[in-house]
């Protein structure tokens, strides 16, 4: 097969086909599957086996809005298809009764339709209006939810495997300068010019030369990268194809995190699905091109992440980074030339070379183009995953996409690039987003997590909860990053017990910068700053800890001290049988006090009060 | 009977000793083979005990001491019996800021034990993880294959109960 003109006309037409007929499709990504989604799935089958519908039913991925999970799409032929949240076993019957026998959607229900040139329903936003998507982009994420992630029929309906065509008709250079005129930089972390790296590789000597995808994805608070592989395995792919061809590579390995067990089984079958068309393997549509994907799975181990430990653990070794130069790009992977770059890197490359490095650097800022995805996490009303171009600004993010603060409550930071970020404060939220403008006030854009805390975080427990990690997660080559995390987390733990000293805060920060500069990687270089940013714009909380000896979040256990509020007391004795030390006494009906000596802050009084009779502080 | 340094004596374990091996030689005497055998074997024996890695180490052609320097290095290989259903609380930040804490206390109650620790039964072990990557439904934790998400502590005992 030397094009895939005919097969792609062929499932175009199939796909086109799918939109005739009526068509229920759920959300299984592994946020869909946790909600319940493979239940929805079930009773579904059931209900319309039930009711003898002729309709078909199909799944896709996470379309990102998990806070409305489980979700289920229903399309009635020349309709806007209708996206329901929130769609739990026991809906199932009416959902079906209503839209599909009646042709009513339920509009209470609805999140949104996407219209896709049929016709709208009334009282349902569009997906281009609605508060989740107005200022989002859908470019890596554009089949998630729309397409079925195990159907190769359905990625190549969508315009897939175009881009490697192209590139196979391109001259090798031209590839690598389309790529680098895009302005696309990693997507892991650094923000490295993918382009240059892939020249270095190219002009790297050696017979063989690989191409490596870090999928290990290890961020808390970042579920991008698992949310592509398991939406658009195929995306994934095509990308390394492109970049194994441009840099002389016939071989790819994809290093997963083996935490992301549906994510390693759909990359499997896209795979095997691409062989089987002749899509990976001997001389790919006449070309002479020689490429082969192989996954290897993680074992647990943060540090994984670093491009050097991640070659050591590919080679079956521990995963401890190596000492650079020699840089990957000349001795990677068993020494041999090796370009590394993130899920979303690769995902991007097929539509920058599909559309034009112009159109993809129309988008963004003057350094950092295209577009990024973020995952919006913490205590805000829209949890999920949202594309957006670079330089929107924090506050356009979490208060317009991700709704705002849950419950009301007051902003106090958001947490930026995983551990290896920084915490930023209000005074922050008009920052664009972009590589620079973070890297300037301390964070980095890192894998693109975004937790969002509220008046109710501590941020020096919130600091010594990334000090615990980053402790943990070090491989312990250099001592700096080893003994000093160590150090950091004692002093740490010290104020959230009550029992810090004045000069603890200039202790981690001398600390903090002898770690980051003495750390041989990436881990140890970035892991100081949570606490750098925490003291820099929360420096009063460490000192309300350390000379108050108290926690203006109400979080530490033993700086709380618990009062009972006398006017608000209706002495109906709930904290009274609940406190397991006898610490609360008084009369039925008769305000109750509680004994601070005895009490031993376990909180149960708190959460059985209905009247807010008790505080911490 | 295979001789493996062990005593094993039942069938039952020179069965798991047959299976092992075919799992060593798809990569006999290739050393980058190591995490994937040990994944492979672990998922296997529940564990990567002493003899399992003396084996896969003679049949890789690596050092015992490699063998344990990766088993000890990475979380998810384990040097001790885990429970028939492993609970994997998410440790990670959103799960943190959303209640990781109140979850972990909740199966405590329930179960009795620790991050870490099995249940006498070994119906049951308990640990915490790094983020699993569910962040939209924190908090979250993972029983044997299934992701459990927006955890309420008073919903626990009965997630337990569907694990027996």
């Amino acid at each position: 097969m030397n094009n895939l003109n005919e097969i792609r006309a062929k499932y175009t037409e199939q796909f086109q086909q799918k939109s005739k007929r009526a068509r229920i499709v759920v959300g299984l990504g592994t946020c869909g599957i946790a909600a319940g989604g493979d239940k929805v799935m079930e009773a579904i089958k059931q209900e319309v086996a039930a009711r003898n519908l002729d309709i078909d039913i199909d799944f896709t991925s996470c379309i990102g809005m998990c806070y409305r999970e489980p979700i289920v799409e229903v399309a009635l032929p020349g309709m806007a298809s209708v996206i329901y949240g929130d769609i739990f076993p026991d809906k199932v019957s009416q959902l079906i009764e209503s839209h599909v026998v009646n042709k009513q959607p339920v509009t209470e229900w609805a999140a949104m339709q996407i219209p896709e040139g049929r016709t709208e329903y009334d009282g349902i936003v569009t997906m281009d209006k609605s508060a989740y998507y107005e200022k989002q982009v859908r470019t890596v994420t554009s089949r998630l939810g729309r397409t079925n992630p195990e159907s190769i029929e359905d990625y190549i309906a969508t315009g897939g495997y175009e881009a490697i065509e192209k590139a196979l008709s391109m001259d090798r250079l031209a590839v690598i300068d389309e790529v680098k005129k895009s302005g696309l930089r990693g997507r892991g972390g650094a923000g490295f010019s993918t382009g240059m790296k892939w020249t270095f590789v190219y002009n790297a000597q050696g017979d063989k030369k690989y191409a490596v995808c870090n999928a290990d994805e290890g961020d808390p608070g970042a579920f991008m990268d698992r949310s592509v592989l398991e939406g658009d395995p195929h995306g994934v792919i095509e990308g390394m194809m492109i970049g194994g061809y441009a840099i002389g590579a016939d071989e790819g390995y994809i290093y997963c995190r083996a935490e992301y067990p549906l994510a390693i089984r759909r990359l499997n079958l896209a795979i095997a699905k691409a062989e089987k068309l002749g899509l990976l393997g001997e001389n790919i549509l006449g070309s002479g091109f020689n490429f082969r994907i192989r996954i290897k799975a993680g074992a647990g181990a943060f540090v994984c992440g670093e491009e050097t430990a991640l070659l050591n653990s590919i080679e079956g070794q521990r995963g401890m980074p190596r000492v650079r130069p020699p840089f990957p790009a000349n001795k990677g992977l068993w020494q041999k030339p090796t370009t590394l770059n993130n899920v979303e890197t690769y995902a991007n490359v097929p539509f920058i070379l599909r559309k034009g490095a112009d159109w993809y650097a129309g988008m963004g800022t003057e350094k950092s183009k295209g577009s990024k995805v973020f995952c919006l996490t913490g205590k805000i009303n829209n949890t999920g995953l949202a594309e957006v171009p670079m330089g929107i600004t924090l506050r356009e993010v979490i208060f317009n996409i991700a709704g705002g603060i849950q419950d009301g409550k007051q902003f106090k930071a958001v947490q930026s690039g995983g551990p290896s970020g920084g915490c930023l404060p209000a005074e922050k939220l008009d920052l664009p987003i972009d590589y620079e403008s973070l890297g300037a006030v301390g964070a980095i854009m890192g894998s693109g997590g975004l937790v969002v805390m509220d008046e109710n975080t501590c941020m020096v427990d919130v600091a010594r909860f990334f000090l615990n990690f980053t402790q943990n997660e070090s491989c312990g080559k250099c001592i700096p990053c080893r003994e000093g995390t160590k150090r950091m987390l004692e002093i740490l733990t010290r104020i959230c017990d009550g029992e810090g000293k004045v000069e603890d805060m200039d202790t981690l920060e001398r600390l903090a910068n002898v770690i980051k500069t003495a750390s041989l990687c990436g881990l140890g270089q970035t892991c100081p700053n949570p606490i750098l940013t925490t003291l820099r714009y929360f420096r009063h909380e460490y000192e309300a800890h350390i000379i108050d000896k108290r926690c203006p979040a109400g979080v530490c256990n033993a700086l709380l001290v618990y009062k009972i509020i006398a006017e608000n007391c209706t002495g109906c004795g709930a904290c009274r049988r609940v406190c397991p030390v006898g610490a609360i006494s008084g009369e039925n009906k008769q305000p109750h006090t509680l004994d601070t000596a005895a009490c031993i802050k376990c909180g149960g009084c708190v959460s059985k009060c209905k009247f807010d009779a008790i505080i911490r502080g | 009977m295979v001789a493996c340094g062990c005593k094993c004596e039942t069938t039952e374990q020179a069965q798991l000793i047959e299976q092992l091996d075919r799992i060593i030689d798809e990569y006999r005497g290739q050393p980058r083979g190591l995490i994937q055998v040990l994944h492979k074997a672990q998922e296997l024996v529940g564990y990567c005990p002493k003899w399992v890695q003396v084996r896969v180490a003679e049949g890789l052609g690596v050092s015992l001491q490699e063998v344990y320097g990766v088993v000890t290095f990475y979380a998810l290989f384990s040097l001790i019996p885990k429970g028939r259903h492993k609970i994997s609380v998410c440790a990670g930040t959103a799960c943190y800021v959303k209640g990781t804490k109140m979850v972990v206390k909740a199966i405590r109650q329930h179960l009795g034990i620790k991050p870490g620790q099995t249940t006498e039964d070994s119906r049951f072990s308990l640990e915490t993880v790094r983020c699993i990557g569910a962040c939209g439904l924190a908090p979250a934790m993972i029983i044997g294959k299934d992701v459990h998400g927006r955890l309420e502590p008073e919903q626990i005992p009965e997630i337990l109960e569907q694990y027996q």
